[in-house]
């Protein structure tokens, strides 16, 4: 006699994944569940979730790399298993990471001598480095002030207020004063004249951006450079520069190497830059150069010992994948200047295909330059019936995220939608994109207007008729101010810069 | 006519990458190359030049996990170009992380209603989680004492010295006194009843850690909680704990639920978690849980608009991978209580075949105890003739990287290897080092003895023939004397615990 086994009780294995029960119950999501579940399940469950994220490539929000050559991949996914700080089981790894620092040193000219080692450190993005830079600058000013006798419980830092976010946050852990030049409309990036002129004899630097976020304009350091050494004649303060070279670090040397901002200028003390944007790598590597010894506090650094010698390391993480150091260096040996200037030319080119296929809409005005960050900032020439926000929504329907931001102060009236230029971001996505901007414009001016339009009308409509039943349009203002109030809260909640 | 074609203007694609030129060139270790070169030969190149660093799995030093199942590496591998912080692009990888924060703070037994939401956050690893905490902590003190009008300007932190490099870190660069409590032999954990001595009016919170480095320990926080409970009752200072379960956080629910160390006890206030250590996940990944939202001061949360809800952030990095995050959900909801349950009692098993293997030997004695992290300290039980560190050199030539180390003041004298028992470190494995470890012994006995005997020999010899050839002697003794500071000096400077 055979003994059946019914199917609830045949083996957990032999059932595919999508006929077993894991796909019936709902995953955890305050508490671990008692118990394991088979990998497979695992594994379908949660990348049949994640199929609901944004498509990375078709995320032309970000800066950060989203593709890289299948060689890539594979010494990433090899060495995915390496703790990047273990220097002594990994010594190869560690010199992947001094090679790079020399590298990049060299790309932004930092005087170094024959066969001199630069100094440098991988972080995790330019977050870390701008805190690491931030501290050396911090700590050399309060030691100078220290030894002159002077009060150093003040510090600050003078920058423009189209800064990113990550020196709010360096700014308010480290405790130093933020003294923001405000920017105008037209102007959307830090104005060195202004800059020098907020210096004082607390501030611990001055931060300039190549390649701002908002519009991708190169600050003018070489400008800033001659006035603050004029003002440094005078005072006698030595106010160094920080360069912010998250984006446009690995695109001036390339596009642009007559460009004058790193250390060919004297102030330069220190510069950052963003492995994971345009240095190719995937998010999670950034880099931070000094000029020299000097530049780095002695008692900020850590000392371990390694193989025998000496490994200094200054770094907030400990911890942490070495794949993208090794990506990094798998790039700047891969292509060479030759490579990176291909790159950045085929952005710039596509950029230029984007920005004239807008123009050629008539319904934009383009507020990001030529030169800078391959990326187009644009804006409505008229926006009262519907605006960039809305814009924004719908292209999301054809698969596209296109951010909307409005300016900080003082231009905070002004909305623009910005397209980021990576590397693989082809021409025939441009062309499509211009495509699926018309088409969204076109179904816009087939809605009816937004809401402060409404509100507007009802004004005038109220204005006109003074005699107009009162209930109705008081109710219909209360309605119609709840609604403007909720709209603009969102505008500014998304004024936070990313 | 046929043109021949010389190899060297032949396709270059044809070449393999062995036959190819790229081979015989020096890969650039300052500067970048001019031209590009194929993604066959920087793959090649680089992948060999890895080839002589350590094998992760056979790194013994490290408590990061390793290994982890082929599915989660393509869990990883497909998300590897999403950036982290893009919320708004992706918000299933933003509420997958928002889950793993709540279910690690049930884990902890955190005071959460249902439904309630936990406070917490993902970090690169521990390093980043204790600075977000240690912030918290002085941000909250001094504010308390703004408010009682009394100066605020030298916070401490009361903790162990055997404390892992990453809180010296915290201390440096945020300013904040580091007041460690010292060890002593046979005691190599912080002393609670020493530690609630030093406890003063500017203590910002005592750090205790769960699962020490050195030796896997664990601390015994109950009592620290309930001597500190007192303490704080006369002096109402209201100094809270905060916990360092970088280690022990995965360990202790598992294997000793009844321990009473987390937020059970009412002064801990917030508790770090190593994702990348017996979280099971690759280097990269850790986490920060506090109590409750009074536990974090609202100024150092930075709000962003996310899908028209608020995503409040406190994390130091900004851009970084995703993959850690996903691939710490994956373990959890794979594994679940079950699964950790019994890896952990896999890794102690496997702990205690080696400890026995050990003390079968009868040269070691074993410093870890059994209850903690699953790890062997064991140190020599004659070290005179070798020492700990030759040991520990000569098994490299097997593949095994197994540390040694001196332990922290007042134990300096104390010298220990360590082999950390990870989830891929199996019975087998463990067999064969106790096997390879009598190989070094035998070996090392049949070598003359090192340096520091030979200098004491000498002097012995100095001692009993009053005269004797100065010169001889002393061109001897000043070599020696010369290689014994160097030993001792690379012996202090492997101090540095990680």
């Amino acid at each position: 006699m055979v003994l059946s086994k019914t199917a609830s009780q045949s083996d957990v294995s032999v059932h595919s994944t999508f006929a077993s029960r894991y796909v019936r119950d709902s995953l955890p999501r305050f508490k671990m569940p008692e118990n394991s579940i088979p990998k497979e399940a695992a594994f379908q469950i949660i990348n049949d979730e994640l199929m609901l994220d944004g498509n990375p490539r078709l995320n032309l929000a970000s800066f950060v790399t989203t593709w890289m050559e299948p060689e890539c991949d594979k010494l990433i996914m090899d060495s995915i298993n390496k703790n990047y700080v273990d220097m002594d089981e990994y010594p190869v790894t560690t010199e992947l990471q001094n090679r790079c620092v020399n590298i990049i040193a060299h790309l932004f000219n930092a005087p170094l001598g024959d066969g001199e080692a630069a100094v440098g450190v991988g972080t995790v993005g330019s977050s870390e480095a701008i805190m690491l830079a931030g501290l050396a600058f911090k700590r050399k000013w309060q030691n100078k002030r220290k030894a002159e006798g002077k009060p150093y419980d003040k510090p600050n830092i003078v920058t423009g207020a189209n800064v990113q976010v990550c020196w709010e946050k360096f700014a308010r852990y480290f405790e130093v004063e933020l003294k923001e030049v405000k920017l105008r409309e037209g102007y959307y990036v830090m104005d060195p004249v202004k800059a020098v002129e907020m210096v004082d004899e607390n501030t611990i630097c001055v931060a300039a951006i190549l390649g701002s976020t908002l519009n991708g304009e190169f600050e003018d350091v070489n400008l800033l450079n001659d006035l603050l050494t004029e003002k440094n004649k005078e005072t006698g303060w030595d106010t160094p520069i920080h360069v912010d070279a998250a984006s446009g670090g690995f695109i001036a040397p390339f596009l642009y190497p007559e460009l004058e901002w790193d250390f060919r200028l004297p102030l330069v003390k220190s510069i950052n830059v963003s492995g994971h944007k345009y240095g190719l790598v995937y998010a999670g590597i950034g880099w931070v150069i000094w000029r020299s010894k000097e530049d780095l506090p002695e008692e900020l650094i850590f000392h371990i010992n390694y193989l025998g010698a000496d490994q200094p390391t200054f770094t907030l993480n400990f911890s942490k994948g070495s794949s993208q150091v090794i990506a990094q260096y798998y790039q700047l040996i891969r292509l060479g200047y030759e490579g990176y200037r291909n790159v950045m030319e085929n952005c710039h080119g596509n950029a230029m295909v984007l920005k004239e296929g807008l123009e050629k809409t008539g319904r934009f005005n383009i507020v990001s330059k030529d030169d800078g960050v391959p990326l187009v900032a644009f804006s409505l020439k008229d926006n009262k019936r519907h605006d960039e926000f809305e814009i924004s929504d719908m292209l999301r329907r054809f698969g596209w995220i296109v951010p909307a931001y409005t300016m900080p102060a003082d231009a905070q009236h002004i909305t623009v939608l910005r397209v980021v230029i990576r590397e693989d971001f082809s021409r025939t996505l441009a062309e499509r994109l211009v495509n699926d901007i018309e088409k969204v414009l076109h179904e816009l001016d087939t809605l009816p207007a937004k809401v402060t339009a409404k509100l507007a009308l009802a004004e005038e409509a109220e204005a006109q008729n003074s005699s107009v039943k009162k209930t109705d349009i008081e109710t219909q203002r209360e309605v119609m101010a709840y609604w403007k109030k909720y709209v603009s809260e969102r505008k500014s909640n998304k004024n936070k810069i990313c």
